[in-house]
């Protein structure tokens, strides 16, 4: 039974001052993802048809390696900052909220590490 | 998880219907919400058929005249009659407003009148909002200032600087807004919500005022502001046509300004 008052739960723990970082920085990256994304489609449909070494080429190009690159790091971090917002939005439950938070995180790191050695693997001449 | 689905035993039923007076010609039918919690029963939805020649224009007349004439136990809050209270805000026609100021011209069919959304239900129509109330309270809306106040006068502001609060006093916290955004149906008891976070900006705008850091403090939260995902059903709703989404930009702004 919860007999807190009202203010005392309004109140709560208080602000935890790290509200506008996270936000700015989901901003900063949908902002980044415009030309970027535009540019990965266009690479995607200058490259169709291409055989490997073709690819070898694009990708051993330093500006094109470097916009990739970029890409998916931003990529990564955009995606799971919006579904944390959405784990935040809709998970009540403490352990299943913080659970699913670091599986998130732990998945998107993984994966955008992949996709670098990835994509220096094959620059590199893999 | 979230809950979808209405709690256990807040399912409305068809309740009684009330027909017009025999004779009556311009018939408009209302479907109400109403709970009794002493009754134990489930929520119903009454019907009544009021005859609009004899009833004046608003939807809060019919409501009145169904208390005075028909069912002395209908329950809703009222007094001003005029827009300035915020007593009589309730989800009418889907949309949480003001019934003084809803022309029942404007429902076309039916009238169906809830509650505000989301929140505990006293009695038929009157919400329970002790927890906007508290939060209103958290976000200390009264100036704060350490520089004595002029000897026999007031503060003063300039033309420009009383502009900034044009849009923002207004506010008669009827909590039409509050009620209406997902993300406080969601997280009502972490995110303060669209009238509480209008008020915080009333005073963190207010040149007066010598704490806006403190409230800019006491705002910086993931939930406290940042639940806000510009949904904008606050700003659509608000019956005195306030913008609540544009006053926690404008925080947020400041938030950031400040880094």
């Amino acid at each position: 039974m919860k007999m807190q008052s009202h203010l005392g739960r309004a109140r709560n723990l208080g602000a935890s001052r790290s509200g506008v970082g996270p936000w700015w920085i989901q901003r900063l990256t949908s902002i980044a993802l415009v030309p970027l994304s535009l540019w990965f489609i266009f690479s995607v449909i200058g490259l169709l048809g291409a055989d490997y070494a073709a690819y070898q080429a694009w990708a051993g190009n330093v500006v094109n390696a470097t916009l990739m690159s970029l890409f998916i790091v931003i990529t990564f971090h955009h995606a799971q900052q919006g579904v944390c917002e959405v784990i935040h939005d809709y998970v009540h439950n403490k352990t299943t909220l913080y659970t699913s938070m670091i599986l998130v995180k732990f998945l998107a790191t993984v994966l955008a590490i992949a996709c670098l050695i990835s994509i220096l693997k094959v620059a590199f001449g893999g | 998880m979230v809950e979808f689905n209405l709690p256990a035993g807040s399912d409305p039923v068809v309740g009684k219907t009330f027909k017009a007076p025999s004779g009556a010609k311009n018939v408009k039918v209302f479907k109400i919400y109403r709970y009794d919690p002493d009754s134990g029963n489930n929520p119903q939805i009454d019907t009544f058929e009021i005859d609009l020649d004899e009833c004046g224009p608003m939807i809060l007349d019919a409501l009145i005249k169904i208390k005075n004439e028909i069912d002395a136990t209908l329950t809703f809050r009222r007094s001003c009659r005029e827009g300035i209270c915020g007593s009589c805000a309730m989800n009418i026609d889907g949309t949480n407003t003001l019934a003084c100021l809803k022309p029942i011209a404007d429902v076309k069919g039916e009238v169906h009148i809830y509650p505000l959304p989301h929140m505990p239900v006293i009695k038929d129509l009157v919400p329970d909002l002790n927890l906007p109330y508290a939060q209103l309270r958290s976000v200390e809306p009264w100036m704060q200032a350490d520089t004595p106040a002029p000897a026999n006068q007031e503060r003063l502001q300039s033309i420009e600087e009383r502009e900034q609060l044009d849009g923002l006093w207004e506010c008669i916290l009827c909590f039409s807004c509050q009620t209406s955004c997902p993300s406080y149906w969601w997280n009502s008891d972490k995110y303060l919500g669209p009238a509480v976070l209008l008020q915080a900006y009333r005073w963190i705008a207010d040149s007066r005022d010598e704490a806006t850091g403190k409230r800019l403090d006491y705002l910086d939260d993931p939930f406290k502001v940042y639940r806000c995902h510009t949904i904008m059903n606050c700003t659509n709703t608000c019956p005195k046509g306030l913008n609540p989404g544009k006053a926690i930009a404008e925080i947020k702004k400041l938030q950031l300004q400040r880094q």
